[in-house]
């Protein structure tokens, strides 16, 4: 199985204040991938540099294809939706229009209406509100309205930036048997950023932790979390 | 033992090098402000006269926007009040024009600091409209048939030239250069003294984030709103000298036209920057001369351009001359 | 009865030009944060290409739409040639620009076509609408145009792709990127809507206060009036404001005794101070929260 998304050497910058300093990272295709770590270590950081968002260094590879230099807009179009911290809701537009504006640089419309349809079955409670502006909505609910927006694009790659933020156990809970659920019938490969590491690990079947701006451990979720000593040492439980 | 590095010691010196040189550039245009009008003709010595009126004027906004970070797109309705007010005390007042001086410098703070008052709340885009409305709006409020018995309405009023005190055998023109000379020398080291005190810093540390002020204990509300009287009065004295310069004052000649002139004094000397307001009123006296007599209206668009060339080439605008040559001299490139 | 609903409609009618003008600030403010102190100009400009268009001897609605066209063009030009490299600039430095572009616009305006008063035709005729005594046809026309392009808007930004894309990238710009929507051009059609919207405002008021190169200075402030009133954060805000600032003035040039024209716009100035002093979000505005 083919990497979907190589990282080497990267590093980033917030103006003169360096916050990586040369990730490397792959994504098997069809997996999920944790990015684990405390605040601050750099987890956002990486999501950003990705969709260039923030300035960088250093090769980020897509299917083979070199990302750097592309605007955040095009490499989206290339099948990447990230679904940013704190949702990035469009929260003064209804259900439905947070949908239609996932989809909204594909050509097919038709068959965007069938995935609307695919979204409410996949998230109920999304086809109750559908008229209803997103920025009324639980917490809860703007995520998963977050993670449907994300599915709309058709994307082959997902990336997730601390999705369990502010939300009861119990919703996270359902809210990664979604994420798992999609990951196996839609075939789309998932990057979770977490603090919390726990779930995030039952979830994943790969993990990396990062510490300010390196990498410090990677392999199969189940060898970190299976080590106490680096359960810990980095994630706290 | 340590030991002064070079670099320091090299830099000590050429410091010392560019503040004489700085001093005796002052010096020199001391000098010349003080000699030109003996050499010049009345004329010339009538469009210096102005050169300093709007000198005194953009120094206000200086103090203001660069001061205390407040926007004014409406310093032209301060100037037309200034203006006014000493034509309407002279012409139907009786009153010396001397006197009027501070008159009008009383009522624009007045005007201006009643007017800073609601625009408290207001910052950046929001302030910059109520500013562009005052200054539309101005013209208007000339023209009102209310007024008209003073202000001469649309007319507007002719006031004379008064000549030197005491018989002192120089022009009216020569007087009025060296009385504005004065007002204009007063007003900037007073702005100067005021913008190093303690006033000047709590200004600066408003301009620079509001927040962060208030939370340090400054009053808000009372700096930005002295800055606007203050700003106010000087520009209307500024007006006030203009209209006894020009001897004539009417409602067209305090257009928001006069407003972006001076807006555009203030950013081409170099925003926050007193000396800088020589500079930029040199560029809107001059300017619209060479322009119009090319084409009527031509002014308007040099003014334009030349705004858009400061923005984008010289954000700094003269300051950044200046600071550019400074470095020159002290033999470093662009600034250690 | 009749002069207050003569006065109300009369109102109505100047209002929908304020609110043309409302609704061009608004549209750009609310994609950069900026108010276009230019906008007027800009309308006075498209009008005079309209004149001189019919001139040259194309007749009014071709000349009308070829008109819109250009201002539109002009519009996005104008966003990616100037104000696109100013957008992280400070406040100052964006003031600055619109200033320039103002005293651009109207120096080009004046030097083009000289500053005589010129004639500028209604489609619409002067007789009274519909025989009746209340407006004449083209106060009606005002009110009708406006309120197509109003409509247009509506539904354009409501039901299509185009307009969905450029609501998110105006509201949330940074989620807008992420699903794909390239924001600059988004904020560069909102300039040239904006622009043509303007153009028309201009093309109707022409033929009222004749066509000059000042034509639109205080018009614009009414235009900002309508825009504060409306909260600067909705089209329908600033529709709703302009229409009742048009009437406000109308109502008080008549009925407030020594309230002639001249004092309009100081009212309109006293205006946007009252609301901009007590209710900073205006009528139908949303609160903005100022992060530290």
């Amino acid at each position: 199985m083919s990497d979907i998304l190589k990282v080497r050497e990267l590093r980033a910058y917030y103006g003169q204040v360096q916050a990586l300093y040369g990730i490397d990272l792959s994504l098997r295709e069809g997996s999920v991938t944790t990015l684990l770590g405390a605040n601050g270590a750099g987890k956002t950081t990486t999501l950003r540099s990705i969709c260039n968002m923030v300035r960088f260094t250093g090769a980020i590879l897509f299917d083979g294809l070199e990302l750097s230099g592309r605007s955040t807009e095009k490499l989206v179009r290339l099948g990447i939706a990230h679904v940013p911290q704190g949702r990035g809701t469009f929260t003064r537009m209804t259900v439905e229009e947070n949908l239609r504006l996932g989809a909204i640089s594909r050509n097919d419309d038709r068959a965007v209406t069938g995935d609307i349809d695919r979204m409410y079955a996949h998230f109920p409670k999304l086809k109750e509100r559908r008229i209803q502006q997103a920025g009324t909505l639980s917490g809860g609910e703007q995520q998963m309205l977050a993670v449907a927006r994300a599915l709309m694009l058709r994307p082959r790659l997902m990336l997730l930036d601390e999705p369990s933020f502010g939300l009861a156990p119990l919703i996270v809970r359902d809210l990664f048997g979604i994420l798992a659920k999609i990951n196996r019938e839609e075939k789309v490969t998932i990057m979770v950023v977490e603090q919390n590491a726990e779930l995030a690990l039952e979830l994943a079947s790969d993990a990396y932790v990062i510490e300010t701006g390196r990498i410090v451990m990677s392999g199969p979720a189940a060898e970190i979390s299976n080590n106490e000593d680096i359960r810990k040492s980095y994630l706290g439980y | 033992m340590t030991t002064i590095p070079q670099t320091t010691l090299r830099s000590a010196a050429a410091g010392k090098r560019s503040a004489i040189i700085g001093q005796m550039s002052s010096i020199l245009i001391f000098l010349i402000l003080v000699l030109v009008p003996l050499a010049a003709t009345n004329f010339v010595t009538f469009q210096i006269t102005m050169l300093l009126v709007y000198a005194t004027a953009i120094l206000a906004l200086n103090i203001l926007t660069g001061g205390s970070g407040q926007f004014s797109l409406g310093q032209s309705a301060f100037f037309a009040i200034g203006a006014y007010t000493s034509a309407v005390l002279v012409e139907h007042g009786g009153v010396n024009y001397l006197l009027t001086l501070p008159i009008a410098a009383a009522v624009c703070f007045v005007t201006g600091f009643l007017f800073g008052l609601p625009a408290l709340r207001l910052s950046g885009v929001y302030l910059a409209l109520a500013t562009f409305a005052l200054a539309t709006a101005m013209p208007q409020l000339l023209k009102l048939g209310y007024f008209e018995p003073w202000t001469g309405g649309v007319q507007g009023l002719v006031t004379s030239k008064p000549d030197a005190p005491l018989g002192l055998p120089i022009s009216p023109d020569t007087w009025l250069y060296y009385l504005t000379l004065g007002f204009g020398l007063a007003i900037y080291a007073t702005a100067a003294n005021l913008l190093s005190s303690r006033t000047g810093r709590a200004l600066m540390a408003i301009r620079d984030n509001e927040i962060a002020a208030s939370a340090m204990g400054i009053d808000i509300a009372l700096y930005k709103t002295l800055a606007f009287g203050i700003s106010a009065a000087i520009t209307g004295i500024a007006g006030a000298l203009g209209a006894i310069a020009v001897q004539f004052v009417a409602p067209d000649g305090y257009t928001f036209q006069l407003s972006i002139a001076l807006f555009l004094g203030m950013v081409v000397g170099g925003v926050g920057w007193l000396p800088g307001s020589i500079a930029g009123s040199a560029f809107i006296v001059f300017v619209p001369n060479v322009a119009e007599s090319i084409s009527k209206g031509l002014s308007g668009a040099v003014f334009g351009i030349l705004i858009l060339l400061v923005i984008f080439v010289i954000p700094r605008g003269a300051r950044q001359i200046a600071e550019y040559l400074q470095a020159a001299i002290e033999g470093r490139r662009g600034g250690a | 009865m009749e002069l207050l609903t003569n006065q109300i409609l009369a109102g109505i009618a100047t209002g929908s030009i304020y609110a043309c003008m409302a609704l061009s600030v608004v549209m750009i403010y609310q994609a950069i944060d900026h108010l276009n102190f230019a906008q007027g100009e800009m309308a006075t400009f498209s009008a005079f290409v309209a004149w001189q268009l019919m001139r040259w001897g194309i007749p009014y609605w071709p000349a009308f739409i070829l008109t819109v066209t250009i201002s539109f063009v002009a519009g996005v030009a104008i966003e990616r040639g100037l104000f696109r490299p100013l957008a992280n600039a400070s406040i100052l430095t964006n003031v600055a620009g619109f200033i320039a572009l103002f005293a651009i616009v109207n120096s080009v305006t004046g030097m083009t076509w000289d500053f005589t008063i010129k004639e500028f035709p209604s489609p619409f005729g002067s007789s009274q609408f519909l025989g009746s005594e209340l407006i004449n046809s083209h106060q009606a026309g005002m009110i009708g145009v406006t309120g197509l392009l109003l409509a247009f808007l509506y539904c354009f930004l409501g039901f299509t792709k185009v307009g969905l894309a450029m609501r998110a990238a105006v509201s949330t710009p940074e989620s807008a990127r992420l699903v794909g929507i390239n924001v600059g051009w988004m904020v560069a059609l909102g300039w040239g809507l904006a622009s043509s919207i303007g153009a028309v405002a201009g093309m109707l008021i022409a033929p009222v206060v004749f066509l000059e190169p000042n034509m639109m200075g205080g018009i614009l402030v009414y235009g900002f009036a309508g825009a504060v009133l409306g909260g600067l954060s909705s089209p329908a805000g600033a529709v709703l404001g302009g229409l009742l600032v048009g009437v406000f003035e109308n109502l008080i040039g008549t009925y407030v005794p020594g309230a002639g024209n001249e004092l309009k716009l100081p009212i309109a100035l006293a205006l946007i101070i009252l609301v901009l002093r007590f209710r900073p979000d205006g009528l139908l505005g949303r609160n903005v929260v100022e992060r530290v």
